[in-house]
């Protein structure tokens, strides 16, 4: 069995970011592995430009924030394999891997970075009545289809959900001639930013339909068309307000859900609302030695954020192969439910500490307070917060002196 | 006139509030940067954009572009028949001119992804 000092499972943005930080902190004897054909993961479908303005300073499209990294690594000389499945992972840190010149193969590890990313939320898990037709993908697959490959996967469009690949498809796919009657959104507000609802609907007169679902796919061998209903307040349909819209393409854009099928493999506990592993400061799981970044942590809003974690994840990992320990603490981070989750879910070094959390529902005026027992330590007042955005918090290294446990609490107006 | 806008600069998404008498803007009030005020000075006299689409290669696939920077909104549909016409020819490296001065804009689109041979 080969032995290296640190296998990064993944070879996307928080991959390749991991393996820059790990390099850059002293580790010589790693390796990626990817199991698509480019390194750059999702972001090379992602065409559309916004990233990179954190990290960078400029607006990227995704192939170029994907090249900044991949250009480091090749200048870096970091080994990666392509083409390369994992199948498994074992808490002592075997790796077993397949490729087609290699067969299967298992690399004894010191440190594993897990950076897997997501996968789409499907049709399955909706439990939409009708039939089953040729013409519903989800957006990322027809994203895959239009940038990568070149083919329109039709020319009438409705949308269900308003997530940001949903709006960004709106657009594209209206950029390639197709129609888009519609994008229907069950909750009462867009999980998309902003901008997007702008730039990609209100430029183009698409019509964003909040509190509405598909409740009937019509068509035998290809879509005819969808029926859409108005949900009540308990996200019901409400039969009254059903309304038909011819259309031959359906596309979901429903959530993302972390990739985690190998963490488990790897006895890596799992957080019921991220649905990623629970992590410290230093993205480390419960199980030593494996590390998690990107979106298969949790799912970020943006990529900028994904190199930052994976930085983090990379350099700490480091630490470890190379026996270096801080001063250790344990403090443990509670949410309220207004608040969802939090990352990472505990502190177990002294330092400052970023913590990344996201809102259950839409508030105004709301303030943010983290609390040691009923003392306020921190608070910090924000006009606005939404599920769709990623906010963030620093601890100081002082305020976790002597800490337990904290609660991140939302109080609003 | 009031009018409200959306930032579309970053993706924090300023709610912007333009004060406008007749085209002049008069004031910009809810922007939280500098290239805020000035995207809701020029989203209401004359509103840009930055166009990304794909182009067909010389071999037959699909490589990413955009316009190098932002073209008046109103060029986007004619920015998008140039591009359907273009061929980029194989290989490709990120910043090379696909079309140049796309729809007289004075602007290129160039390419947005490497193609190796």
């Amino acid at each position: 069995m080969k032995h290296i000092d640190l296998v990064i499972i993944g070879g996307g943005p928080a991959g390749m970011s991991a393996a820059i930080a790990a390099y850059e902190s002293g580790i010589r004897n790693l390796l990626i592995l990817e199991r698509d054909t480019h390194l750059g993961g999702i972001l090379q479908q992602c065409i559309h430009n916004g990233f990179g303005l954190h990290r960078f300073g400029e607006e990227l499209t995704g192939p170029e924030y994907a090249w900044r990294y991949e250009a480091r690594v090749r200048e870096l000389g970091i080994p990666y394999k392509l083409g390369t499945m994992v199948l498994d992972i074992t808490p002592d840190k075997v790796v077993t891997a397949t490729n087609s010149e290699e067969g299967i193969f298992q690399i004894q590890a010191k440190a594993v970075i897990l950076a897997m990313g997501c996968r789409e939320r499907a049709k399955g898990a909706l439990n939409i009545a009708g039939s089953r037709p040729a013409g519903i993908y989800s957006a990322g697959t027809a994203q895959k289809y239009v940038n990568l490959k070149g083919y329109l996967p039709g020319k009438n469009v409705v949308i269900l959900g308003s997530g940001d690949i949903g709006l960004i498809m709106a657009r594209r796919m209206t950029l390639e001639g197709a129609k888009v009657h519609a994008v229907c959104e069950l909750m009462p507000y867009s999980g998309g930013l902003a901008r997007n609802i702008e730039q990609c609907l209100n430029d183009f007169g698409i019509p964003l339909r909040l509190s509405h679902t598909v409740v009937d796919i019509h068509g035998k061998e290809r879509l005819e068309g969808v029926t859409i209903a108005k949900v009540d307040e308990n996200r019901r349909p409400i039969p009254e307000t059903r309304e038909y819209i011819p259309c031959d393409t359906l596309l979901l854009s429903v959530g993302l859900i972390p990739e985690n099928e190998l963490s488990k493999t790897a006895s890596v506990s799992l957080d019921r609302i991220t649905g990623g592993a629970s992590v410290d400061q230093g993205r480390c799981t419960d199980v030593e030695g494996i590390y998690a970044c990107g979106n298969v942590l949790h799912v970020h809003d943006l990529v900028d954020y994904v190199s930052e974690e994976a930085e983090i994840a990379g350099k700490s990992a480091a630490a470890y192969i190379k026996g270096e320990t801080g001063e250790r603490i344990n403090v443990t981070l509670r949410t309220d439910g207004k608040i969802r989750y939090t990352v990472p879910q505990r502190i177990t070094q002294k330092g400052d500490v970023t913590v990344f959390f996201r809102v259950a529902d839409v508030y105004r005026n709301a303030t943010v307070k983290v609390k040691n027992g009923d003392a306020v330590v921190l608070s910090r007042k924000k006009v606005k917060m939404a599920p769709g955005e990623m906010e963030s918090l620093t601890l100081k290294a002082s305020l976790l002196e002597g800490v337990s446990e904290l609660l991140f609490a939302l109080e609003v107006e | 006139m009031i009018r409200e806008l959306t930032c579309i600069v970053c993706p924090k998404g300023c709610a912007l509030r333009v004060e406008l008498e007749g085209k002049d803007v008069k004031s910009v009030t809810g922007h939280t940067c500098p290239r805020g005020q000035k995207y809701a000075e020029d989203e209401c006299t004359h509103p840009m954009r930055t166009v990304t689409s794909t182009v067909r290669t010389s071999t037959g696939e699909v490589v990413a572009v955009k316009t190098a920077t932002a073209i008046p909104k109103e060029k986007m549909v004619a920015c998008m028949e140039a591009i359907n016409r273009a061929v980029a020819q194989v290989p490709v490296t990120i910043g090379d001119v696909v079309i140049e001065n796309v729809a007289d804009t004075g602007v290129a689109v160039v390419a947005a992804a490497n193609l190796e041979i």
